[in-house]
């Protein structure tokens, strides 16, 4: 489509000031994070910190129980992720390939557990897990971590699964394997890929995840989020290590998304224009 | 439309559902494929051991549901039937006291201006991020090659932000000694707000949460309308195009028509997601300036927990999501409707 020199310009013009709107509060959080203290304490903000200190990096880790919220943070997250996986490969195969009564029922049963409300059963969780000594625990925060992720698990590896040919499996299966060989030798080594997103998508959720360990642990059962959230009020506004510690917080998130981008956007605009 | 060229343009039978569908579970050929297959032929015989098979490997999934999704619902209701304050939590006490907690809330003009301000404030926030979203949207699909790329990492970027780490940010964005909005604005000639203090009252706040929200909504918006516009074929604007149609036009009589099951159930996620956001509200300010920005879930975890009130708090938490219901069954009948393959 022809435009004129005019209109391209305003367009991109629009496009810059989008772009500084969204990409600023990030960069604004790395940028603060390495700053000399009177650079972020002054009457004009430095928006280029050319001189670069690595203090507020320090402060952050040798904060008390740093390396204990990492731990916790890690292990409730992968124990969460891994659970999910091996649950929903065996519930998404069912629905992607077999007929059944019920079918429709169960995965009408997936897409509105995808949308729980957890930010009110906190409560609940609260009270159960006190019931079963478990406050301040990792246990229930994998395990409801875990159920988080279940059904947004199932959902997508449903649909990497129902992506592989289905000739592929019958010509195993002619050949002599029995359905689960098939699966195992045949469909389960090309899932690698979706079992790969759909773990790091599983893994950003609860890493973020924030009302449930608010509610459930303090002290040293805490995990990364919720240091995150109460570290500028312990720090008496030192914006520097609070900067520095959200920077080491979203940084891996921040990695695995460029990373993922391709599969969460562009592998699915494909899907969508290619039918 | 030379940015459509590097794309293989074929006919989808309904893109939107393709689009919302595909990014909302981010897999590759969502929505393209019937899962449901034709025959099980090569299954094996009708025996029982394949008859049952389906339900061995759906068991695990159903006994984590209900255990872990099912239970905590209705031990939120059971709750809300319950005298439940410190003093019973500590001696392990269970008074049941019928519908005492419903019709204490029900009479408490609090809990009816928290609810009306929710609604506003998802009102305000999903018209926001719709607008916001669709009108970046469009604007992807008309840039060049390099500045669409630019604008997609930084809308990424805003996307994959951590909420804990961006409600940080923005409070020191906003912080009212050197925070750098209120220097702006000073340059600016605001000279007033050089030291204004965003937490101190309710409008503030919530301008402060309002714009976290958006920032870190329009770009699922965005992607999705542009993966959407991509499906539409280029041959429809050219007709339209020849018809004298204006850019008006072409939205309301070829994008809009062809993508509307998109805008109706990504509107309706929106609407769900900002109704029960709690992290956000929480973070920013603790439903203060004087609990006036609680909405429900923040309203429903400060009286329930942090007040001690587990009843109440329950109470609250099953209104809440009687509201959130009536919104989920009318997505789901969206989705039904558009959704054959399920």
């Amino acid at each position: 489509m022809r435009r004129s020199l005019f209109g391209r310009t305003w367009l991109n013009a629009t496009a810059a000031v989008l772009a500084v709107f969204f990409i600023f509060p990030v960069y604004w959080m790395i940028a603060t994070s390495f700053k000399q203290d009177q650079d972020i304490v002054s009457k004009t903000p430095v928006f280029l910190p050319l001189d670069v200190t690595f203090d507020h990096f320090g402060t952050a880790v040798d904060a008390p129980n740093f390396w204990t919220y990492v731990v916790n943070s890690v292990t409730v997250t992968v124990g969460a992720v891994l659970m999910s996986l091996v649950i929903a490969t065996l519930a998404s195969f069912a629905i992607a390939r077999m007929k059944f009564r019920g079918r429709k029922a169960f995965v009408l049963v997936i897409m509105m557990a995808q949308m729980a409300p957890w930010e009110v059963m906190t409560i609940a969780v609260y009270i159960i897990s006190r019931d079963n000594d478990m406050l301040n625990s990792l246990v229930p925060l994998t395990l409801f971590y875990m159920m988080m992720v279940l059904p947004f698990t199932i959902w997508t590896l449903r649909s990497f699964i129902a992506a592989v040919p289905k000739e592929l499996e019958e010509s195993a299966m002619v050949d002599g394997c029995t359905r689960a060989q098939a699966f195992v030798k045949v469909i389960f080594p090309l899932l690698a890929p979706g079992l790969m997103s759909t773990s790091l998508f599983g893994f950003i959720t609860a890493w973020n995840e924030f009302p449930l360990v608010l509610i459930l642990n303090k002290d040293e059962g805490k995990t990364l989020p919720l240091w995150l959230s109460s570290f500028k009020t312990a720090f008496g506004n030192d914006w520097g290590a609070t900067m520095a510690a959200s920077t080491m917080f979203a940084i891996p998130v921040l990695i695995l998304f460029i990373f993922l981008q391709r599969k969460a956007v562009g592998g699915l605009t494909d899907g969508a224009v290619k039918g | 439309m030379a940015v459509h060229s590097e794309r293989v343009q074929t006919q989808s039978p309904d893109p939107g559902k393709a689009a919302v569908a595909g990014v909302e579970t981010s897999a590759p050929g969502g929505g393209s494929k019937g899962a449901a297959p034709k025959g099980t032929r090569s299954a094996g015989g009708p025996g029982l051991g394949s008859r049952l098979a389906p339900y061995l490997l759906l068991l695990p999934a159903t006994v984590a549901t209900l255990a872990l999704l099912g239970w905590p619902l209705l031990k939120t209701v059971l709750l809300s039937f319950q005298n439940l304050n410190r003093r019973q939590l500590v001696l392990h006490l269970t008074e049941w006291t019928g519908f005492d907690n419903y019709k204490e809330q029900l009479t408490d003009p609090e809990f009816w201006a928290v609810t009306g301000r929710t609604v506003a404030f998802t009102a305000v926030n999903v018209v926001l991020i719709m607008i916001g979203g669709t009108l970046i949207g469009l604007l992807l699909n008309q840039l060049g090659k390099k500045m669409r790329l630019v604008l997609q990492i930084s809308l990424l970027m805003a996307w994959a932000m951590p909420v804990v780490a961006a409600t940080t940010v923005y409070t020191w964005l906003f912080d009212s000694q050197w925070g750098v909005v209120n220097w702006i604005l000073d340059q600016l000639g605001w000279h007033s707000m050089a030291d204004y203090n965003w937490l101190s009252n309710e409008y503030s706040t919530f301008f402060v949460i309002i714009l976290l929200i958006v920032w870190m909504s329009v770009p699922f918006v965005a992607f999705n309308m542009y993966a959407g516009l991509t499906t539409i074929p280029k041959e429809l604007y050219e007709a339209a195009r020849m018809d004298g149609a204006g850019s008006v036009k072409i939205f309301t009589a070829v994008i809009f028509p062809n993508l509307k099951p998109f805008f109706l159930a990504t509107t309706f996620l929106e609407v769900i997601w900002v109704f029960k956001a709690f992290t956000q509200v929480y973070a920013v300010n603790a439903g203060g300036p004087e609990k006036l920005t609680r909405t429900l879930p923040v309203h429903a975890f400060l009286e329930g927990s942090a007040g001690q009130h587990y009843g109440i708090g329950a109470a609250i938490a099953v209104l809440t999501i009687l509201m959130l219901g009536v919104l989920m069954a009318y997505y789901f009948r969206i989705m039904i409707k558009q959704e054959d393959e399920l």
